[in-house]
C-alpha cells in the first residue's frame, strides 16, 4: 500500500519515514500522507495520555512582509492583527466578501511588519493567490510552503521530548505564543499551538532538516512512549475538540460566525473584508449554530447525515466519528438557531434510521492536566 | 496478510465457508477488509430469517474512520448472526476468519460458491490492487 498512486501527488520531506515506519499512505490534498501507522485507536489515545509526532509539512506557510503588512492583513482577515505582538499567534479567518470563508489560518507576528502565516493544505494555493489580488505592490509576499517541514510534537510529554533538541526555553512560551530559536543547530520556529485539544507545539523547520528532527524526536519520546501519529487521529483529536476543519464546518458558503468563530471576528475593527456581511448577519441573528451532539443510542453519525426534530429537517453533520475517548459517537452539527441549546434531542438519520443525540457541552474531551 | 485455504472469497473482501453437513455458508470479512478499515467500532447485521441474494447489502461494518457496506457472496436464508461480534466488533481486527464471523446462511447447494475466487485467486486479486 505504500507504493505512489500518482506522480502527480506531492510529498513531504518525512515520506521516507512514513513508508520505513509502516505509515498507510493516502491521497490528502494532494500530498501522499500518513493516515495512520500502528492504528488509529492507538495513535489517538498515545497523544491523549503521552505523546504523539504527526507530518503537517502539508500545511502551506506565507510570508507577509514590508510596509503597510499590518493594515493589509487587518483588511484580510477577521481578527484584529494589531492585538498581536511579537513572538505571538493568533487564530484567525479570512473571509469573501459574502462573508463566506476563504481559509482559517494562523498569524505569527514575527517583527514589526513581519508576519508568517500558516494556511490549510489543501488552500495554500487559493489563498495566497486571494492574498496576491489585494496586496498593495509595496509589500513582499511570498508563498514559503515549500521552504519548511512542519511537525507538530502533541501530548502532555511534548515539552520534555522537544527539549533536548533545542535551546529554547519552552516553558516560556506561552499558548499561542512562539520562539525563534534553533533545532538540531538550525533555524526553528517553536509555537506553543496545535490542533489536538493537548499541550504541544508546531515547530517549522528547513524541508531538508526535517527527517533528522523526525528521527531524533522519535528517539527523544521513547521512553515516554511516542508513536507517530497519521491523519487519522488528527481527525478524531480535533473532532473530539470541536476545532473547525475547513471543507467540514467552515467553507465558502459558511460564515464564521454561524460555525462558533465569532470570537475572531472583529465588526468593531477597522474595515476588513466580509465585515459588512457579517455585520448584517450578526444584526439579523445568525440562522444556523454549530453545536456538539453525542450519540444517545447505537450508531456512528458521519459528515452529511441529516440532523431532525420530529421528522422535520433542521440540520446537517458536518464531522461525526465514534470518539475514540468517550467511546461513544460525536458529532459536529448545523442546527437551527432555536434548536441549538445544550441539553435539546435531535435525530441523526443513518442509513434511513433516525438516531438519538443530544446536543453538549463542547469541546467533547477535556483534559485532566 | 492471511488468506486461509479452504475458504472462497469475493471481490468485496468477504469469505465464505461451506459446511457440507448443516448445509451452510459462513461469511466475514477479510484479513485485508479488516485491515484497510482499521479499528473496527460498529456492526450492522441482518435479522435471522431474511432471504439474500448474492451481491445483496446484508450489514454495515464501520471503522473510526469509514463506513463500509456489507455484500452476500451467495444466496440464501440467514439462520444465525454473531451477535458476540455485533456487541465487540473489535474481534474482526482480532479474528477476521474465526471469531469474527458474521453471519450463516442456509443454501441449496454449493454450487452456489463456485463463482468465488480462492485463496490463490483473492491474494492474487489483492495484490493487483496495490
Amino acid at each position: 500500500m505504500n507504493t505512489p498512486k500518482s506522480n502527480q501527488l506531492k510529498r513531504t520531506s518525512l515520506y521516507d519515514e512514513h513508508v520505513r515506519l509502516n505509515g498507510k499512505i493516502v491521497d490528502f490534498a494532494g500530498w501522499e500522507m500518513p493516515v495512520q501507522y500502528t492504528g488509529l485507536a492507538d495513535e489517538h489515545d498515545t497523544v491523549r495520555n503521552k505523546v504523539g509526532l504527526f507530518d503537517v509539512s502539508h500545511m502551506g506557510e506565507v510570508r507577509v512582509r514590508g510596509r503597510g503588512s499590518l493594515e493589509f492583513l487587518n483588511k484580510l482577515l477577521t481578527n484584529n492583527v494589531a492585538k498581536i505582538q511579537l513572538g505571538q499567534a493568533q487564530y484567525n479567518v479570512m473571509c469573501y466578501e459574502d462573508g463566506g470563508c476563504v481559509d482559517d489560518l494562523i498569524v505569527h507576528k514575527m517583527g514589526e511588519e513581519d508576519y508568517f502565516i500558516c494556511v490549510n493544505a489543501s488552500n495554500t494555493e487559493k489563498d495566497f493567490e486571494w492574498m496576491r489580488q489585494h496586496a498593495p505592490a509595496s509589500l513582499s509576499l511570498e508563498n514559503v510552503s515549500s521552504e519548511y517541514t512542519q511537525i507538530a510534537i502533541q501530548g502532555r510529554f511534548a515539552a520534555e521530548t522537544l527539549a533536548p533538541l533545542t535551546d529554547a526555553s519552552l516553558d516560556s512560551i506561552k499558548y499561542y505564543w512562539f520562539q525563534q530559536s534553533s533545532i538540531l543547530g538550525k533555524p526553528a520556529i517553536i509555537a506553543r499551538t496545535g490542533y489536538t485539544g493537548e499541550d504541544g507545539f508546531e515547530v517549522y523547520i528547513p524541508w531538508d532538516h526535517g527527517p533528522k528532527v523526525w528521527q531524533t524526536l522519535l528517539e527523544s519520546g521513547a521512553g515516554r512512549g511516542i508513536k507517530p501519529c497519521g491523519l487519522g487521529a488528527r481527525d478524531t483529536l480535533r473532532t473530539e475538540m470541536k476545532f473547525a476543519l475547513y471543507g467540514h464546518e467552515i467553507e465558502k458558503d459558511l460564515n464564521p460566525l454561524e460555525a462558533g468563530l465569532g470570537w475572531v471576528v472583529k465588526l468593531e475593527k477597522s474595515d476588513f473584508i466580509g465585515a459588512g456581511a457579517l455585520r448584517r448577519i450578526q444584526e439579523t441573528g445568525p440562522k444556523r449554530a454549530l453545536v456538539g451532539l453525542k450519540s444517545l443510542e447505537r450508531g456512528i453519525p458521519r459528515q452529511g447525515y441529516k440532523v431532525e426534530h420530529n421528522g422535520r429537517e433542521v440540520g446537517l453533520v458536518t464531522s461525526g466519528t465514534m470518539s475514540p475517548s468517550l467511546r461513544v459517537g460525536i458529532a459536529i452539527a448545523y442546527v437551527e438557531r432555536d434548536l441549538s441549546a445544550v441539553g435539546t434531542t435531535l435525530d441523526v438519520v443513518i442509513r434511513d434510521q433516525k438516531v438519538r443525540h443530544e446536543i453538549v457541552t463542547t469541546p467533547f474531551y477535556k483534559r485532566p492536566y | 496478510m492471511e488468506f486461509p485455504s479452504g475458504l472462497y472469497y469475493t471481490k468485496d473482501h468477504e469469505w465464505a465457508k461451506w459446511d457440507e453437513k448443516t448445509g451452510t455458508v459462513t461469511v466475514g470479512i477479510t484479513d485485508h477488509a479488516q485491515d484497510s478499515l482499521g479499528d473496527i467500532v460498529y456492526l450492522e447485521l441482518p435479522q435471522k430469517g431474511r432471504s439474500l441474494k448474492t451481491h445483496e447489502t446484508f450489514g454495515v461494518v464501520e471503522s473510526i474512520k469509514a463506513v463500509s457496506d456489507l455484500y452476500s457472496p451467495v444466496s440464501g436464508e440467514v439462520v444465525e448472526t454473531n451477535a458476540k461480534a455485533a456487541e465487540d466488533p473489535s474481534v474482526l481486527n482480532r479474528a477476521a476468519y474465526t471469531d469474527g464471523w458474521l453471519m450463516r446462511l442456509k443454501v441449496a447447494d454449493s454450487a452456489a460458491l463456485s463463482g468465488l475466487m480462492s485463496s490463490k485467486d483473492y491474494e492474487i486479486y489483492v495484490a493487483s490492487l496495490k
